[in-house]
């Protein structure tokens, strides 16, 4: 049974001033995630990251498909008392101090109030603040408040952690800390699903990534494997235009800086490359791989695609 | 169930006390109930009467600001900031139970605020009249029906702010504030007209909440006797009429769409 299943989900908006306009957010998604899995959903901004975990959440309606979490419908109260979610950009009560908002959660997620103190030691403990607990929240940076957020996320013990951009706004250290706190829920078995824009998270983080983009998603697999679809590129500097032509032919568009020339050319390439500058007595400088950023990755391939390993509409409809 | 209701409503009465806006309308209630002991001093002979008049005027005036000011906030400041997602994404919270929560949390607040209110008008009664007289006891119903239309209109602001933004949730409870207030002159201008007009008076006298029937401020200043016939159908009028809100506020949020 997969920890979370989505069956051609689907969200459109009416918009407009008589809201006769469709506006559609999500298309058709479907997509499994097992238990114990950490799924990073990658898009960019607008993509329909976060309409699909308010979908899952119940804050939203489906228009068409359903999801299911733990084989139950995402509106089933015991299923709700197994998961937890950190929102994009939190903010909490800013009344309360830490403790007090995590005794809240706690008590609402159903934790006993005689286990709710050593659950609030340990989550805050967990999170790197055991001393802030006692300050209002409205004192708080914006980093301490991401922290909190994770806290409220896994103050009742949930078997799924739900997080929408878990590193927006954070400071390098930041960023590092909140990696490290997901590893470590990754190894207790913890399900995690988390969406992010940025790349190198979720390379360091997940099993398997889903890319999402203009509300469809264009791919789902192992990250590396994606990559490769868009990568396996080199980027090649050498010394000398006597071998502008022989890259040429290899395929390659040079840019020319004075003497200094660079080229981006394939990896299976690379050692005709490299006999072409030596044969024309040009000199290498530099071969380094491409890293693919988000945008490139969408930009350069995913822009138009048709999905790669989901499902059509029509086969769903089948 | 109940400890999620209780929860959610634990936390709307402690943000509720921890805003320091809500100790300036209640120490400037306060303020207005002893600033009539000034006014009964040049009032000769009708001290107390003033005294009831303006001071439980005030409590009534300030209860309903509070209540219009927090209730329409009470769901668009969750959606807005988020905190909505939270308790309603992930945590078994269904809900009417978080409808339920708040409008107890902010019931509750608004009747601890009288009690201070009023403690502070007996107060200034007593430095009056220097001793209690058993017609005193019908000041006690008089501040029920005050606590009564609280009620009212936190059950109206909570509808009114599940479906509209905060400025016109504001703007709706008011006007419903100060239309129930006239709803009996309005049933009179309704018995005056003729046709469309008639038809839509009296709609709108029946529709609205019937404060007037809540206000036997006048009376209690008098020392006339209260009815326990009309404590009995004030309580439940004001009873179905909130269960009503309640019940239109919740078939609204269950639809509504956390965009």
């Amino acid at each position: 049974m997969p920890a979370i299943e989505t069956v051609a989900l689907e969200k459109a908006y009416s918009v407009g001033f008589w809201r006769k306009k469709r506006k559609q957010a999500l298309y058709s998604l479907s997509l499994a995630v097992e238990e114990g899995e950490v799924f990073g959903y990658l898009g960019p901004n607008g993509a329909g990251k976060t309409t699909t975990l308010k979908l899952l959440m119940g804050l939203i309606y489906p228009t068409r498909g359903s999801a299911k979490i733990l084989g139950r419908d995402i509106s089933d109260p015991w299923m709700k008392a197994q998961i937890g979610f950190l929102p994009e950009q939190p903010y909490f009560y800013d009344h309360l101090t830490a403790r007090e908002l995590l005794d809240y959660y706690a008590g609402l997620s159903g934790v006993p109030g005689k286990d709710r103190k050593r659950r609030i030691d340990e989550v805050l403990k967990r999170v790197a603040l055991p001393d802030a607990g006692h300050t209002q929240l409205r004192k708080y940076s914006k980093g301490m408040l991401q922290r909190v957020g994770i806290a409220q996320a896994i103050i009742h013990d949930p078997k799924i952690i739900f997080l929408d951009e878990p590193m927006s706004g954070l400071d390098p250290i930041g960023r590092r800390e909140v990696r490290d706190l997901i590893q470590a829920l990754k190894e207790e078995g913890k399900t995690i699903f988390f969406s992010t824009h940025i790349l190198s998270d979720a390379e360091t983080l997940c099993d398997r990534v889903g890319v999402i983009n203009k509300g469809r998603l264009r791919g789902i697999g192992i990250l590396a494997d994606l990559a490769r679809e868009v990568s396996g590129k080199i980027e090649i500097v050498w010394h000398g235009a006597s071998a502008r032509g022989a890259m040429e032919y290899l395929g390659a568009k040079p840019h020319a800086t004075g003497e200094l020339f660079r080229a981006v050319l394939s990896e299976e390439k690379m050692d005709a490359a490299i006999d072409a500058i030596r044969k024309n007595s040009a000199k290498l400088v530099s071969i380094t791989p491409v890293r693919v950023t988000l945008e490139q990755f969408f930009l350069d391939k995913l822009e138009d695609e048709v999905p790669t390993t989901i499902p059509s509409e029509e086969e769903v409809a089948k | 169930m109940r400890q999620r209701i209780g929860a959610i409503a634990y936390n709307t009465f402690r943000e509720a006390v921890r805003d320091r806006v809500l100790y300036n309308l209640v120490v400037f209630a306060i303020l207005i109930v002893g600033s009539s002991l000034i006014f009964g001093e040049i009032s000769i002979g009708i001290e107390r009467q003033i005294l009831v008049n303006l001071g439980l005027a005030a409590i009534s005036l300030f209860g309903v600001v509070i209540a219009i000011f927090i209730g329409i906030q009470l769901v668009s400041k969750e959606i807005e900031k988020k905190t909505l997602y939270t308790v309603l994404g992930a945590r078994p919270v269904r809900r009417w139970e978080f409808i339920l929560g708040k409008f107890t949390g902010l019931t509750g607040t608004l009747v601890v605020n009288a009690g201070f209110m009023a403690i502070g008008f007996f107060a200034a009664l007593l430095y009056l009249t220097h001793h209690f007289e058993r017609a005193d006891g019908y000041l006690l119903v008089a501040l029920y029906f005050i606590v009564l239309q609280f009620v009212l209109i936190t059950a109206l602001a909570l509808l009114f702010s599940t479906f509209s933004t905060p400025l016109m949730s504001a703007i709706f409870a008011f006007a419903m504030f100060v239309i129930g207030t006239f709803a009996e002159d309005l049933r009179g201008f309704a018995g005056m007209t003729t046709g469309a007009t008639k038809y839509a008076a009296m709609g709108l006298a029946w529709l609205v909440p019937n404060f007037a029937a809540f206000n036997v401020i006048s009376e209690v200043a008098h020392s006339v006797p209260i009815s326990g016939q009309l404590v009995f159908y004030n309580t439940l009028y004001a009873l179905l009429y909130a269960t009503v809100c309640l019940s239109a506020a919740v078939i609204i949020f269950e639809r509504r769409n956390f965009k």
